[in-house]
């Protein structure tokens, strides 16, 4: 019963903080709904015993994606009376978008995708040992693309935005450590005219004190 | 039978209840002596006294604070966004509490024993930067804003490193759970074989916990004091006592990854009587001490300095040392068994 109410709870803030996300007129408060979202969507993800994925979404949606999104949104110099002019011409798009997905999820439901899929696990083993036994062996290849496309992603991403400046004062702390004393030090003596004349005259008066 | 049943449910939650009470209660004691403890210890490294005025020894120093922050103003900036400004330290506070919910203090002394129990803490603790970020934004402060930002790109990018270290732990402990990493360890603390990722761990939590010498965002030389410069009485003790909660929880997180928890060092006579939780809490002090050690002796670093630091030595150093511990384990045959389904 409690679980049921706690689906409820989680499903309901769920859903909210998503209208909310869409409706919101502070860019920086529709990416906080977000993370509410996530978090609520992790709860639903304990709830039906699958510990490892909720932990998952909240350390890499919450924890990396969605700091980005508010390191970005927050920068940005936003002209919220432009933002609301775009409202009523992309509507037809959002709305088709919309009508697809639901379209898809209702045609889901009524297949059997849904039934299969999403059934609690009853086992004995942690869904995390399951998870591992099956990822790196039977889907060995599969994780191993899927990392290949992310470290494309973050080459390309580097490569775009990399760009070497001329005249920019850059610290190299190898070669810094690897001078030695003997290349960048010299010790010169250096008589200078008057303290030298100085110094002679108070080395003959030396005696006298 | 409804009341019976409801009986039994209150029963629960009170137990549940009363088993987070008897954890946060000493915790805030702690965050409270923490921060004596620090004035004190880098006092006496710096040839001072440090607080010792009030009461014996200064001990009633935390309470004096308290008080004095109690009794001041809460000043709300001009332009400042109300409601996230109020949220942000509530946040940072919550989160140094909540992660302690699967801390195990000894064999069975834990509030939840979860199977993903380190995901957790490394969730949670990559979420306090949140607190930060909206502190930083809603107080609509040029300062306030810098170090925020400095704070979210420096959090980021050492839980990488972080998240990596944990790798080599798991791979030695083959659990996720809190309770069989430390079992794991009852031959020998993890920080022997991990050494080298031992000294990364550490150095990352100090990044993660904003301390010195990685206190950037709140570099009062050059941002004031960072992203609480606009917070004031109640809503800066919250920001305060969660940073030094989290410095707690950073250090016991160092002890159960590393130090193996509440074992005791040898299972020999004089060790294993001292009962577990006090093995505990001594290496927690123990680590807290080289937090205060660190602080007092160590310039702070410039924001490139650690960011290369982070993502140029940390980062391959530790993926290398996952590979190492991954190939030598697998070659000496010593990797955790595991039974699939």
């Amino acid at each position: 019963m409690i679980e049921a109410l706690f689906f409820y709870l989680f499903a309901g803030v769920m859903l909210a903080s998503g209208f909310m996300v869409v409706v919101s007129r502070n860019p920086v408060y529709s990416v906080l709904f977000l993370i509410l979202a996530f978090f609520n969507a992790a709860g639903m993800f304990v709830l039906i015993g699958a510990e490892f994925l909720a932990m998952l979404l909240v350390v890499v949606y919450v924890g990396a994606v969605a700091v980005l999104f508010l390191f970005v949104v927050m920068m940005l110099d936003i002209n919220f009376a432009e933002m609301r002019a775009g409202f009523q011409k992309y509507l037809p798009l959002g709305l088709i978008v919309g009508g697809i997905l639901v379209f898809e999820l209702v045609a889901a439901m009524y297949g059997d995708a849904f039934s299969k899929a999403s059934l609690p696990v009853a086992s004995e083993i942690a869904n995390t040992t399951q998870l591992g036994g099956v990822l790196y062996t039977k889907y060995a290849f599969l994780f191993q693309i899927a990392g290949l496309i992310l470290l494309v992603a973050m080459i390309g991403a580097i490569s775009l935005t990399m760009r070497k400046r001329v005249g920019v004062r850059r610290q190299s702390i190898a070669a810094q450590n690897s001078r030695r004393r003997e290349d960048v030090m010299e010790i010169v003596k250096m008589p200078s005219g008057k303290a030298k004349a100085k110094d002679d005259a108070a080395a003959g008066s030396v005696d006298d004190k | 039978m409804m009341e019976f049943l409801t009986q039994g449910w209150i029963l629960e939650l009170g137990w549940i209840v009363a088993k987070i009470m008897v954890v946060i209660g000493p915790l805030l004691i702690a965050v409270a002596y923490l921060t004596l403890a620090e004035r004190r210890v880098i006092g006496f490294m710096q040839l001072r006294k440090g607080p010792n005025v009030v009461g014996p020894f200064g001990l009633f120093q935390p309470f004096a604070d308290a008080l004095k922050l109690m009794a001041k103003e809460t000043i709300m900036p001009a332009g400042a966004n109300k409601v996230v400004f109020m949220i942000a330290p509530m946040l940072t506070f919550i989160l140094s509490l909540v992660a302690w919910a699967v801390i195990p203090f000894g064999e069975d002394l834990v509030i939840a024993d979860i199977n993903v129990g380190i995901l957790y803490l490394f969730a949670i603790s990559s979420l306090g930067v949140y607190g930060v970020i909206m502190a930083g934004w809603a107080s609509n402060s040029k300062y306030a804003f810098l170090g925020a930002l400095r704070s979210a790109a420096q959090m980021v990018s050492y839980e990488v490193s972080m998240g990596l270290v944990i790798i080599n732990v798991l791979l030695c402990a083959g659990s996720l759970n809190l309770s069989d990493i430390v079992e794991a360890q009852r031959g020998m603390w993890f920080a022997l074989p991990l050494l080298p990722m031992f000294v990364v761990f550490f150095i990352s939590t100090l990044a993660e916990t904003n301390r010195a010498p990685f206190d950037l965002p709140e570099g009062e030389s050059e941002l004031v004091a960072g992203y609480f410069v606009e917070y004031s009485s109640m809503s800066f003790a919250l920001f305060f006592l969660g940073e030094y909660a989290n410095m707690i929880l950073m250090s016991s997180m160092t002890v159960v990854l590393f130090l193996g928890g509440w074992l005791p060092p040898f299972d020999i006579w004089p060790l294993n009587i001292i009962p577990g939780p006090l093995w505990f809490i001594i290496k927690i002090m123990l680590v807290l001490f080289v937090f205060l050690w660190v602080r007092a002796t160590t310039p702070r670093y410039r924001y490139d300095q650690l960011m290369r630091l982070g993502w140029k030595i940390f980062l391959p150093f530790s993926l290398i040392y996952v590979v190492l511990t991954a190939g030598f384990l697998l070659v000496t045959d010593r990797l955790p068994a595991v039974t699939l389904s």
